[in-house]
């Protein structure tokens, strides 16, 4: 779908360019290279973007529009405005680790609490400016819920694809907003494919990580924005990223290189270091055996936001990783669920499984010596707890249950030295 | 064997707009060359220049991806699901 009565805006995006071989394109609802298949990313001018511009903006990803492929008047039309989520400063966690200074991106304070609220919300803006009536997308759960919500404020029809066996809480807070919400018998990585094809079958839709995927991935970029100006514009040393399609880490690599570039932070260097599951972990394995490839894996591990078995970004991870001196880590189910559990304990944060993922990552990390103690890090947190109960619901129970006299409370209390 | 084969939105200017075309071949191998000779330009969007299956293409032989079988080894029996489909990330 092409067509629009109002002149297309996409701010200081110019055009798409093929990340494989170079080829360039118009902006439109484009997203492969026609002559290798390469991904497409926007190709910018950027303007006269200084720190005074961002910080005279809103409160939410559009002080960043200047840095993205969304129309100036991106904020005047309904949308769930993410973004400018809390950047703690993890003392407890950094003391467990024995790191001196760790900062955690904590993304769980989104609108539907993830970070895909963010993607999303550019999907959205490029949607529209593109003409599209429908937003559509296969997901793990997460886009799934920003998808739906996003679409129910901004007025425009969802359909959402979603494996059949995902977490109930996803299930539930996809569909309370409404849209069509379509269970798949297959694993995500059956569900991806059938909306690829279904985007060729059905062009009037805007499948946000398929056919406007360039436009959507840029919204991942205000995820490193956010982290260097709340640092008081600088960069951190080293940043831990999860890793399911590989999309987040290589555009927080792009926001600290394009925030070099444009001078509004120096150009200090940095390392990335990517996070993954074990039961899928075709990045890990592919950084360890030192390729430049991903082969391709069936996932199974608890951490089912991050189980992308064909991650499209993958080699791009390898890439930064090697480029920067970073690492890409993987850790068992067992690790993560003891990852949440530690972030919960040392920071007060309930994170899904994924943010289980980079914790342990970051343990396991500083204890092979990968990640340097002292240098500044930072972690993305990617996603809330409560949407994955289950992987904790084992370990997270009450200390005793009593009768209601003070007599019972008296002999546990006792009993535990409580 | 005969099988057909689904063509991606980017490649149907060489199918003359067809989504679905037909094909045959014993292996994954075959079927790209008689698409090829059907459809000339076309093994050469699919292939690298190693001839192997470019990085961001997927090819599967009903749902089995051929990066988990044998790749362009991988049999094509009679009537099999060809797809040929651009790798996306998702989330």
């Amino acid at each position: 779908m092409t067509t629009t009565t109002t002149p297309r805006t996409f701010g200081p995006a110019l055009g798409l360019s093929c990340r494989e071989c170079g080829e360039t394109y118009d902006i439109g609802p484009r997203y492969a290279c026609e002559l290798c298949f390469g991904p497409l990313e926007v190709a910018y001018d950027f303007g006269g973007v200084t720190r005074d511009s961002i910080a005279a903006g809103p409160r939410n990803i559009w002080r960043y529009r200047g840095l993205l492929p969304v129309p100036d008047h991106v904020t005047d039309t309904p949308n769930t405005e993410p973004g400018c989520t809390r950047l703690v400063r993890a003392d407890g966690l950094a003391s467990a680790l024995g790191l001196r200074r760790l900062w955690l991106k904590d993304d769980t304070g989104n609108p539907t609490h993830s970070f895909k609220d963010r993607v999303v919300a550019v999907a959205l803006a490029a949607a529209r400016e593109l003409g599209f009536k429908v937003l559509a997308c296969p997901s793990t759960g997460n886009l799934a819920n920003a998808v739906a919500a996003a679409s129910a404020r901004g007025g425009i029809k969802s359909v959402v694809f979603v494996p059949h066996d995902l977490e109930q809480q996803k299930i539930t807070t996809t569909a309370v907003y409404g849209g069509t919400l379509m269970a798949v018998e297959g694993n995500y990585d059956d569900v991806n494919r059938l909306a690829s094809e279904l985007a060729g079958e059905f062009e009037e839709w805007a499948f946000v990580n398929v056919n406007v995927r360039p436009y959507y991935a840029e919204g991942s970029k205000t995820l490193g924005y956010e982290i260097a100006e709340q640092l008081g514009w600088r960069l951190p040393g080293q940043v831990v990223v999860p890793v399911a399609s590989g999309s987040q880490l290589t555009k927080v690599d792009k926001a600290f290189r394009e925030l070099g570039t444009l001078g509004l932070v120096d150009e200090t260097p940095y390392r990335v270091f990517g996070a993954q599951a074990t039961g899928c972990s075709p990045v890990a394995q592919a950084y360890k055996a030192g390729h430049d490839v991903v082969q391709p894996v069936r996932p199974s591990t608890i951490a089912k936001s991050l189980a992308i078995g064909n991650p499209a970004d993958g080699p791009y991870v390898l890439d930064i990783a090697r480029r920067t001196g970073g690492a890409v880590e993987d850790v068992t189910d067992d690790e993560v669920v003891e990852g949440m559990t530690l972030l919960a304990r040392t920071e007060g944060i309930f994170a899904e499984t994924a943010g289980g993922v980079t914790v342990a990552v970051l343990k396991k990390l500083v204890e092979s010596g990968k990640l340097d103690p002292e240098a500044e890090t930072a972690a993305i947190i990617s996603g809330d707890g409560l949407k994955t109960l289950d992987a904790v619901s084992a370990v997270a129970r009450p200390t005793a249950t009593i009768a209601p006299t003070v007599e019972a409370f008296r002999a546990v209390h006792d009993k535990a030295g409580i | 064997m005969a099988v057909s084969v689904r063509i991606p939105t980017i490649l149907r200017p060489l199918t003359g707009g067809a989504a679905e075309v037909a094909s045959e071949g014993d292996t994954l191998a075959q079927v790209l060359d008689k698409l090829e000779s059907d459809h000339p330009g076309l093994k050469q969007r699919v292939l690298d220049g190693d001839g192997k299956v470019r990085r961001f293409v997927n090819v599967y032989v009903g749902d089995e991806d051929v990066r988990f079988a044998q790749g362009l080894e991988t049999p094509t029996p009679d009537g099999a699901q060809v797809s040929i489909i651009p790798a996306v990330a998702g989330g």
